[in-house]
């Protein structure tokens, strides 16, 4: 091997070296390392210091599936996983069909649509709390007008859950909306044009091609909504903290009060273990199955 | 005749939806000009009498600009570092032939799928064994980390996409790979690069479960931290964490508008294309 070559394989490896190392650490050690250590602390009862050595086995398993908050934290997050897709899912679509062609506005609803997506949810989370308030609330003020008493929407069981679930529709649909404008204007000119010449209407077009096009983009937004609810947090916390008594816990708010509030390092990372679980399947059974052909 | 009908309708529908947006965010910003007792009797109209001492009072508080400044600390240390380590490392990935290659990739990938709550325990621990409890890294290292998988697969395709002759060319040239990268493929790559940073940007700006478990000084407090303590103090007294809500909220909006393109674009686009 002349010396020429020998210098450029050494700057070759040197630098496929020096430009990956930063990376690959950083995301061993905050990302792959803190799940699988979430795996190994989840078979121990653990207060964070020291080493843990009271091995429990699946005792916190067993308690977590057990427990009345947490099984019907998992059902919260299962019912929002069926609200978006039956609910918010359909209509972000239906809005986005109305809007994707040029007609007159069609920016201006696209903005004013999208807006909320990009607000934080600690925000969004606030404005509602403030809105739902019993007292000084806009959802007060509608009921006083008719001159019926107020109720107290975010602190009452009955309606905690319906309350939360309009924030999450207000809050996302936009996103769903977006992402399936961006799947409709990648639709040829022409397939529309010969559907229109053989006479067929908004509806049919929309039915029977525009939706049967974009089927691959529906899947992901399906997709990245089932594993957004999964991990559900911020919202909640500003508007209703998983109370009233327990009602509105996702599995992370859950987590969040029961685990490391509680410095329980061991049963904290069992639930994590748990949402780890329901989201790499989900994900797994959906590559391996829906997305295969995309 | 018929159509017109149809779009009357359409347009009544989303002009109502539109209503339904804007007006949570109306009657929170007007909410903070109005007195407690305005806002009781009154929370739908413009306020009977505009109060500024809410905003006011938070805009000479050292503490709400304290806040702001350690979020953008977080952001754009976050952005920046997200953007340099993934661009390197898809660099390789797209331009240099190696054993292993496919798997280090697939190892990346793999992070995706990881929810953010189930580390969050043993992070801590991390973060506090390694002594960075108390400093900006304990917030910006974790999202750092969280961010690579997405946008390494991002840059990786944009840099395939390069035309490999511009590289044979410099090759021929002498060009050496670090030279390439740093002459050719960033500013080659503004596009793809403004992706990255804004998915990052917002993400980090508006994070709140990792701050709230990595930061129990109230110096190094992100406003959404502040936030919340600040609506514990002041529970209902709603024009105050209203006025604090709106000083939040308007800047949000106002960079939304004047950044729209790339936003949707980087929003969207960045979940479209994978």
């Amino acid at each position: 091997m002349n010396s020429a070559k020998y210098n450029a394989l050494l700057s070759k490896y040197s630098t496929l070296v020096i430009f990956m190392i930063p990376a690959l650490t950083i995301f061993t050690m905050f990302v792959v390392l803190p799940i699988i250590e979430a795996a190994y602390y989840s078979f121990y009862r653990w207060d964070g210091y020291g080493d843990p050595n009271k091995y429990v086995g699946l005792k916190n398993y067993k308690y977590l599936f057990k427990n009345k908050t947490f099984i019907l934290s998992l059902k919260n997050n299962f019912y929002i996983i069926a609200i978006s897709l039956f609910i918010q899912l359909p209509f972000a679509l239906l809005v986005a069909l109305m809007i994707s062609d040029k007609i007159r506005g069609a920016n201006f609803f696209r903005t004013v649509f999208f807006l909320p997506y990009i607000l934080a949810e600690i925000v969004t989370g606030l404005i509602w709390a403030y809105i739902y308030d019993g007292n000084y609330g806009m959802v007060a003020a509608i009921w006083n007008f008719f001159g019926a008493e107020p109720p107290h929407m975010i602190a009452e069981k009955e309606t905690a859950m319906i309350a939360l679930y309009i924030v999450i529709f207000w809050k996302y649909f936009g996103i769903h909306m977006m992402i399936y404008i961006a799947g409709l204007q990648n639709i040829s000119k022409e397939v529309l044009e010969a559907a229109r010449v053989d006479g067929a209407g908004p509806i049919t077009t929309a039915w029977r091609i525009k939706i049967p096009i974009i089927l691959p983009t529906i899947r992901l937004s399906v997709f990245l909504s089932i594993l957004g609810a999964l991990q559900l947090f911020d919202i909640i916390m500003p508007l209703t903290g998983g109370g009233p008594s327990n009602q509105t816990h996702s599995m992370v708010t859950y987590l969040y009060y029961f685990g490391v509030m509680r410095m329980k390092f061991g049963f904290g990372s069992a639930i994590g273990v748990v949402i780890f679980l329901i989201c790499f399947t989900i994900a797994l059974t959906y590559q391996r199955t829906l997305m295969r052909k995309d | 005749m018929f159509s017109n009908f149809r779009s009357y309708y359409m347009y009544l529908f989303l002009f109502l939806l539109a209503g339904i947006i804007f007006i949570p965010l109306y009657v929170s910003i007007a909410g903070g000009f109005k007195t407690i007792g305005d806002l009781r009797t009154n929370s739908l109209g413009l306020p009977t009498e505009w109060i500024i001492g809410n905003y006011t009072s938070l805009l000479v508080d050292n503490k709400f600009w304290l806040f702001t400044w350690n979020s953008v600390l977080y952001a754009a240390g976050t952005t920046f570092l997200v953007i340099l380590l993934a661009s390197m490392t898809a660099f390789v990935f797209a331009h240099m032939k190696f054993v292993g290659s496919r798997f280090l990739f697939n190892y990346f990938i793999l992070g995706l799928t990881f929810p953010f709550a189930t580390a969050i325990l043993p992070l801590f621990l991390r973060v506090r064994d390694l002594g960075l409890l108390g400093s900006v890294w304990a917030v910006i290292l974790p999202q750092i980390a969280f961010g690579l998988a997405f946008a390494i697969i991002l840059f990786r395709g944009f840099f395939r996409q390069m035309p490999s002759e511009l590289f044979d060319a410099a090759f021929v040239d002498g060009c050496t790979y670090s030279q390439f990268y740093f002459r050719f493929t960033l500013p080659l790559s503004t596009p793809i690069i403004a992706t990255v940073a804004v998915i990052n940007l917002v993400g980090s700006w508006n994070n709140y479960l990792l701050p709230l478990i990595m930061i129990n000084s109230e110096s190094l407090y992100s406003w959404p931290l502040g936030i919340m303590v600040f609506r514990g103090e002041y529970i209902t007294d709603w024009p105050k964490i209203l006025a604090f809500v709106s000083l939040t909220l308007i800047p949000a909006v106002v960079f939304f508008l004047a950044l729209q393109r790339f936003i949707v674009a980087g929003l969207t686009g960045g979940a479209v294309k994978e």
